[in-house]
């Protein structure tokens, strides 16, 4: 059993007919519910429940501000490769593009991280692309191996692995993967994914099962926003979450936003989402589960980020560079996206504390790592 | 007025209200909140601070000799873990205290009574002064009592949930029952819900997130502050008995005093 089992049980059009009837009336009955379910998330995230968004956000707000406090947790990503052997029609990194590709080396993963730790970060997300030959399970192994010291959490967003691969990688101090489905639409992934071992969905639909039963503290989940329809594709990933939550209940989740962003190669969004929209879709989230660590990285601009700490989100990332040995080894080479927030660290901090928040840099400890698969 | 001490292991308090360092909106404010509700026992989550550095943000608005550090094991998923996260938290944090807290569900955090049994035999065994946050199991209690715990934390609601004392009847029992002091864990949203706590004869309470949280901390500290006092000195002036129903005015039994 996996979640392509519950996943088999819905169908991406009735779901979607259901969303887009969803009246005035059903939202006010739902939002008079104290527990959001998931068949209530379906009406929250609806067009209908549009007008009710400050209501909405007024109530993301209180929850996360009780399970949560007044904390933003800091995280920043590191590109260690933008080597990859998939094409993806969305992402700069793709296998067509004709870029110069770059894996960093020891050296210069230290001086990256060198850079990463003077602006104070302790929670680092490592990204590649996917090439096993160069960047493989034995590569991203020696490179947790060669920065465990200096970080007390280390996250990775790469291509999926199996099973024991994850066994590997948390033995060696991995905390939490990020694997987006990107589109829960078969059809629609396989227009975007032609080649590659990414091709694969269903695969990739099961890589959550695979980390869960590796003991993963975290599994992060997200949809790319603009291959399809938003409302959908997040239906899907909120039955996911709730699917996991049950059968692995000793991780955490997290929940990502990704919108389509400009790179070499761009591919304008088939289904654009407004900034309206994804307010709502950051309330419902929070609305259908208290717990859920909601996350928005340097894609969203400066207002929207400025606000967003208000509505339910609960860690960003700062200053991030989308290009492998962006921060210090090769500042030039091509990043995967263009970021939209370029402001630094310091002054995110600022922000953030100047809206009555704390940072918070350190969330767990490096000495708990190794324990629990020993 | 009764104004009476808390005994745990070779520690007297003053003050029965224990508090938190998190989810407040800067050290600064945690100071602050702290101190004005005079508490003595403050827990910070060994996850949070940076132990290889001195100048811990959090540590140093806590370096102040009226507020003992009871550094908790929040994180942890087992027994094991939870050892080995005591035994750093007493190296670096030179306090055999340790407030066991094994909840392997990160979604309500609610404790493991399997592995905090064995992780506390384990610790008292290695001298620590546990004291471990669990349900509201009356058996539980007793169980971690025999392996030498110098006091018990049972749960009033989930952590985080603000919902009050909602496990009224085990902590009835567990109070009835304890002879260590029984501290109300967890779920205290309100002044109100720790005066409640404290007049049923819990030893103390702790509180984090309704002080944390609120919008000014530094008054709900000295709220809490003035009603775990009320709470105490009513519980030790004994309540007057809850009568369900008015004293009948025509007794039935007066009769047999004509006929004594």
């Amino acid at each position: 059993m996996s979640f392509k089992n519950t996943f088999e049980k819905y169908d991406w059009d009735t779901l979607e007919k259901e969303i887009y009837k969803v009246t005035a009336k059903d939202v006010e009955k739902v939002l008079l519910k104290e527990k959001i379910k998931l068949e209530d998330f379906k009406t929250l995230i609806s067009p209908a429940a549009k007008p009710y968004i400050e209501q909405m956000a007024q109530r993301s707000n209180a929850i996360t501000k009780k399970r949560f406090g007044n904390t933003i947790q800091m995280y920043i990503p590191m590109y260690l490769s933008n080597e990859c052997q998939n094409i993806c029609t969305y992402c700069g990194f793709s296998m067509d593009n004709g870029i110069r590709r770059k894996t960093l080396s020891d050296a210069e993963i230290l001086k990256e991280v060198e850079h990463i730790k003077k602006l104070g970060y302790d929670h680092i997300l490592l990204v590649t692309g996917e090439a096993n030959k160069t960047v493989g399970v034995s590569y991203i192994k020696h490179a947790i191996d060669l920065i465990r010291s200096q970080f007390s959490n280390i996250s990775i967003e790469v291509q999926p692995l199996d099973q024991e691969d994850y066994e590997t990688l948390i033995t060696s101090g991995l905390y939490a993967v990020l694997v987006y489905q990107e589109t829960y639409h078969k059809a629609t992934y396989k227009t975007h994914h032609p080649k590659g071992r990414k091709s694969n969905f269903d695969y990739r639909l099961d890589t959550p099962d695979r980390l869960g039963k590796a003991g993963i503290h975290k599994i992060g989940l997200g949809a790319l926003f603009g291959l399809e329809d938003w409302r959908v594709d997040s239906f899907y990933t909120a039955l996911h979450l709730k699917y996991l939550q049950k059968t692995y209940w000793k991780t955490k989740y997290s929940i990502s936003f990704p919108r389509l962003r400009p790179h070499q190669g761009g591919l304008a969004p088939k289904v654009e989402m407004t900034d309206t929209d994804l307010v709502q879709l950051i309330c419902a989230y929070r609305l259908l589960d208290e717990d859920v660590e909601l996350s928005l990285s340097t894609r969203e601009s400066e207002i929207f980020r400025n606000h967003s700490i208000h509505l339910g989100i609960t860690s960003i990332s700062a200053e991030s560079k989308t290009n492998p040995g962006g921060y210090s080894v090769e500042p030039e080479s091509l990043e995967q996206f263009e970021i939209s927030d370029e402001r630094t660290t310091e002054q995110i901090k600022h922000m953030i504390q100047s809206q009555g928040y704390e940072v918070v840099w350190k969330d767990w400890s490096k000495s708990y790592v190794n324990l629990s698969s020993t | 007025m009764t104004t009476d001490t808390l005994k745990i292991a070779d520690k007297t308090f003053k003050s029965r209200l224990f508090t938190g360092t998190g989810k407040f909106s800067s050290a600064n404010k945690m100071r602050e909140a702290i101190i004005a509700s005079e508490s003595e026992l403050v827990t910070v989550a060994l996850k949070r601070v940076d132990l290889e550095n001195e100048s811990d943000d959090m540590l140093v608005h806590l370096s102040d000799n009226q507020i003992n550090l009871l550094p908790n094991t929040s994180g942890v998923r087992t027994a094991k873990e939870a050892v080995f996260a005591a035994e750093l938290a007493r190296e670096a944090l030179q306090t055999n205290w340790v407030k066991l807290e094994i909840h392997p569900d990160p979604k309500y955090l609610l404790p493991d009574p399997i592995e905090t049994l064995k992780a506390a035999e384990e610790l008292v065994k290695l001298e620590f002064v546990v004291m471990p946050y669990i349900h509201a199991d009356p058996v539980l209690c007793k169980r971690l009592e025999d392996v030498g715990v110098p006091c018990v934390m049972p749960l009033g609601a989930p952590i985080g949930s603000n919902k009050g004392i909602k496990t009224l009847e085990f902590l009835e029992i567990i109070i009835e029952q304890s002879n260590v002091p029984v501290i109300v864990d967890a779920g205290i949203g309100a002044p109100s819900h720790a005066a409640f706590a404290m007049e049923l004869g819990a030893d103390a309470v702790l509180v984090n997130t309704a002080i944390a949280v609120s919008q000014n901390p530094v008054d709900m500290g000295i709220a809490f502050k003035m009603a775990v006092e009320a709470g105490r000195i009513a519980y030790n002036a004994k309540l007057a008995p809850i009568k369900n129903q008015a004293e009948a005015s025509s007794p039935l039994t007066s009769f047999l005093n004509d006929l004594n």
